[in-house]
């Protein structure tokens, strides 16, 4: 991400959070303003389409886009600020001469359209002097005129600006009064509304939201400091995300409460204050080797890293050779039909189409229906992420619909769709019966420090809260653990999973790949889940 | 019109000024024209261009603030923009941090605008791609990389009359180059402010080379070893341990500069300012008129930036903090110049080669990768060597050995220096080649 796409967003000082804002800052009200009719959308749009056929585009697309958001940031009893953004314009991609070629605009005049569209012909016939072998597309049929909306019950966007900084500022009261020393927390909301028209016939108009509120609280005690941020979820969800209903904790006994699909962030503020000053006391772990059981709000960002990126096609084939690296997945390991990506009770699915994930919507940025694929089956490797133009080079003739761009500024390409770990089948079994089989262990809840080599083999993580396991039961909250191991030992030392009632999603809300760099928003389900025999290191060290 | 010359900027803010009724108003005024191509497999994949012009309105009553933006610039939208900027500010909850607007400021010479680079055509971005492409076809390698060019223009004004105004320019250039049968791979970035400095082809020549000398490493047990870091590869840590050095964090008793009082000691310090960390030979500091790596010389209030030392002679120098941190605690202004935190790390005479002929035994790392925070009381860093790993004994590149974990923190390399060669520029920063002793790799990894 380059640095003029950032801006600083709280006052945490230097190192603070700092998040990729496009568009202009607009006022509040002019959020709700209606978006632009569909019957214009359809005309401006083919006449994108019609200048670039004219100009001599084999295959072109129009993505009209209007991207809002809006961030609230808090420290402690302040309001550091209130952010509304508005960007609207057009990208237009299309094929000529088997070479892609794309252009944008934030002017939606007629002219200006029908200029954009040349322009992008222009690019795509300068490039083709340096391609080596044509875009073959997917087919896709023309959908004609649809629409398609993310199931919100309450429009954030709609919520008084007020009773939005007043929640914020509760939470940071309950981390102070249980024992936070320090919080910043944060609301963030999008809301893409995006048309896209294609020459092969499809008019799709989507109304895309998400949110997401995270806090870092942090403790100071007499030998140092701690930090723990929330255990909430980014989701493709409305304000009832944050309504924290009672069927939506999952209380695991001894330790954390988890959130599925509502977040109770006052509770989870207040049990942050009361867990950072057990963590100024907690005993640091020894390391060695453990049976670690995770937690969902956790594991979803190992899978992430482990599963989700390195089954992405393009870094497969090394178009991300230059930023994000390549895979171990290897083709070769996919043709063979019996590569053990893990044990075979992990099964690993790729979908669009979960309610309440980031990832859902109706049609990808290339108008294909979304839908759901096996990537690992049984624990052999099956499956890519792949889209319109890649899937001939795994032997598929229909997209998998993954097709994303982060606005109409920027062209649309790969982006990893929601990965999945599918829940224990046979048996719905909770995460307190999980911890009850280890003898050994140790129990990580939360996302923390994570990193992973660019072929993704070696990674490590950290996680927010850490508990030693004895006997079946958590005995205590401990500090400075981090795992480290091998993508595909770790998946094979897969060794149980809970049940679907115990199923979580999670995600990342800020999901960078591609250069320049684009950010996109994923989530990933999965059960609480064991794997044995893992390297624990300890992370203290003197200085 | 993305890039309005220094005349036209101070009429349109002044225009804008003009329609102000807020107690004080500040203006900023933002232009971009960047450009860029991107090759992999040996061919070209994406190319671009992109303009921007933006103007921000801050409008104060009181501590009251409000901020809105706009790119278009009639005299209908700017005077829209202001009485949005102060609609919102009289919504606003007081914001106690709020500052007063600065005085009209004077500023050193800013040299940050190459012409050469603000002319770079989309023929020199396919060279650029070329000359990693055809070399890598012939040697039957694969090729792929990234080269963007930037032509910006920033200028403030406010209702106290202060006005700064600069250009610049900037390139950036990286190749990856991989062997077919992905058992090697070399890395090389290059950048600049004035594009004549840039030579694509002698940058994609160093990838190429270190590609074929990269493959079959062999596997040497993690450990503590002397490594020879190249400026890439330490750039990383080096400038997460820069951006750490935050007064307002250490004051609060959160972040390794925060001082831990002795029992009984009478009136202790908040902060390590003064005290004694690394080796003395470390020297950091930033300075926006540093010929290599100019940056303009004024903060985003307006604030003039001029050198500023942060670690000399191994002792923490100066702390940033904001206006408002500074004013409580009667500490110095030390604000970072916008276009970012660059900062300068002092060296040596030596090359990197020179470097690897003094070396008795060590590895050299071409570059740090997927760099993450274990503990910010340390510092500690983990991530992992990438694009070039080589093992060196007597003063010679052995062989290529296979890639590490680190985990390793800033603190602990910045004292056990062996040597520090030349600085070059890497990022927009000025980076020496570094021999470090004891550096702690924790595991083995199977990527090239």
């Amino acid at each position: 991400m380059e640095r003029r796409d950032f801006i600083k967003l709280t006052g945490a000082g230097v190192g603070g959070l700092i998040l990729p804002i496009t568009g202009n800052i607009v006022s509040a009200e002019q959020l709700l303003d209606r978006p632009m009719d569909v019957v214009m959308k359809k005309q401006l749009a083919d006449i994108a389409l019609n200048a670039a056929k004219s100009a001599g585009a084999s295959y072109a697309d129009a993505r009209i886009g209007r991207y809002l958001n809006q961030f609230i940031t808090t420290r402690e009893k302040v309001v550091n600020n209130v952010v509304n953004t508005e960007s609207a314009g057009i990208g237009i991609r299309v094929i000529a001469n088997g070479t892609w070629g794309f252009a944008s605009t934030s002017k939606i005049t007629p002219e200006s359209i029908a200029k954009t569209a040349k322009q992008a012909v222009a690019i795509a016939k300068a490039n083709s002097k340096f391609q080596t072998e044509p875009v073959r597309l997917a087919p896709v049929k023309g959908v004609g005129e649809v629409s398609w909306k993310t199931p919100i019950v309450k429009n954030a966007f709609e919520i008084p600006i007020k009773e939005k900084a007043d929640m914020l500022l509760n939470v940071n009261n309950a981390a102070m009064d249980t024992g936070a020393s320090y919080i910043t927390s944060v609301l963030f909301l999008v809301n893409e509304q995006k048309y896209f028209a294609s020459t092969d016939g499809s008019y799709i108009d989507q109304d895309v939201h998400r949110l997401w509120a995270p806090f870092f609280a942090s403790a100071v005690g007499k030998s140092g400091f701690k930090q723990r941020s929330s255990m909430g979820n980014p989701v493709g969800m409305g304000f009832e995300y944050l309504d924290g209903k009672k069927e939506d904790k999952v209380y695991v006994d001894g330790a954390n409460i988890g959130y599925n699909n509502s977040y109770d962030m006052v509770e989870d503020a207040r049990n942050a204050g009361k867990e950072l000053q057990k963590k100024l006391t907690a005993k640091s772990v020894k390391p060695g080797k453990y049976d670690i059981v995770l937690d969902p709000a956790h594991l979803m960002l190992t899978i992430h890293e482990s599963v989700g990126h390195p089954l992405e096609l393009d870094r497969v084939l090394g178009y991300e050779a230059n930023f994000a690296g390549t895979s171990f997945a290897t083709l070769d390991k996919w043709k063979s039909k019996k590569f053990q990506y893990g044990s075979d009770i992990v099964n690993l699915f790729a979908d669009k189409t979960q309610a309440y994930s980031l990832g859902h919507v109706g049609y990808d940025d290339e108008g294909v229906k979304t839908k759901e694929w096996d990537l690992v089956k049984n624990g052999v490797l099956v499956n890519y992420q792949a889209t319109r133009d890649q899937v001939h080079m795994i032997d598929q003739n229909e997209s998998h619909g993954c097709c994303y761009s982060q606005s109409w500024r920027d062209v649309q390409f790969q982006r990893m769709p929601n990965v999945s770990l599918k829940p224990n089948q046979k048996e719905d079994l909770s995460a307190n019966d999980i911890i009850k089989g280890v003898e050994k262990g140790i129990y990580i809840a939360g996302r923390g420090s994570f990193s992973i080599d660019q072929q993704r083999y070696n990674f490590q993580f950290g996680g927010q809260l850490f508990f030693e396991i004895k006997d079946g039961k958590i005995v205590d909250q401990i500090e400075d653990v981090a795992y480290q191991s091998n993508t595909q030992d770790f998946w094979n030392s897969c060794a149980q999973l809970a049940g679907k009632s115990d199923y979580r999603v999670g995600g990342s809300f800020f999901d960078g790949k591609g250069q320049p760099p684009q950010v996109s928003a994923v989530s990933h389900g999965c059960p609480t889940t064991r794997f044995n025999n893992i390297n624990v290191l300890n992370t203290k060290r003197k200085v | 019109m993305s890039i309005v010359t220094e005349k036209q900027a101070k009429k349109i803010l002044t225009k804008v000024l003009a329609f102000s009724k807020a107690d004080e108003c500040e203006c900023n005024l933002n232009g971009q024209l960047t450009g860029n191509i991107r090759y992999a497999r040996n061919t070209v994949t994406t190319a671009g261009e992109v303009s921007d012009l933006t103007l921000a309105v801050q409008s104060t009553y009181g501590k009251k603030v409000g901020t809105a933006t706009i790119n278009e610039f009639d005299d209908a939208s700017l005077e829209k923009v202001v009485r949005r900027a102060e609609e919102l500010a009289k919504l606003a909850p007081d914001n106690p941090e709020q500052m007063p607007n600065l005085k009209p400021q004077k500023y050193g010479k800013m040299n940050t605008y190459f012409d050469a680079t603000a002319k770079v055509t989309p023929e020199y971005r396919a060279k650029a791609a070329d000359d990693g492409i055809t070399p890598s076809t012939k040697n039957k390698l694969v090729a792929s990389g990234f080269l963007t060019d930037s032509h910006t223009m920033s200028a403030i004004m406010n209702s106290n009359g202060l006005f700064a105004y600069n250009v610049a320019t900037n390139v950036s250039f990286s190749a990856t180059i991989r062997t077919k049968d992905g058992k090697g791979s070399g890395w090389v970035t290059r950048d600049y402010s004035d594009v004549s400095k840039m030579n694509t082809a002698t940058a994609s020549k160093i990838a190429i080379d270190k590609s074929i000398a990269s493959v079959d490493a062999k596997e040497l047990e993690p450990g503590k070893y002397t490594v020879i870091l190249e400026p890439a590869a330490s750039v990383g840590l080096l400038g997460r341990l820069v951006n750490s050095m935050g007064q307002r964090a250490a004051d609060e008793g959160r972040s390794f500069l925060s001082y831990k009082a002795k029992e009984n000691e009478k009136n202790p310090p908040k902060n390590k300012l003064g005290e004694k960390m690394f080796d003395e030979r470390v020297n950091i500091y930033s300075d926006p008129h540093h010929p290599e790596v100019p940056t303009p010389s004024f903060a985003g209030d307006g604030a003039p930036v001029g050198r500023t030392d942060w670690i000399k002679g191994g002792k923490i120098n100066t702390l940033r903090n904001t206006r408002y941190w500074a004013d409580k605690t009667g500490a110095k202004y030390n604000p970072t110049a916008t276009g970012g935190n660059q900062w300068i790390m002092s060296g040596g005479k030596d090359s990197l080669e020179d470097m690897i002929k003094d070396t008795r035994r060590g590895i050299l790392v071409t570059r740090l990768w997927y760099i993450r925070q274990l503990d910010p009381q340390t510092l500690l860093y983990t991530g992992l060597t990438r694009d070039g790993t080589f093992y060196v004994e007597n003063g010679k590149i052995k062989y290529p050995v296979k890639n590490f974990r680190f985990n390793e923190s800033p603190i602990v390399m910045l004292n056990n220096i062996e040597a520090l060669g030349k600085p070059v520029r890497i990022n927009g920063n000025m980076v020496p080649p570094m021999k470090i002793r004891d550096f702690t790799f924790s595991s083995l990894s199977d990527a090239v």
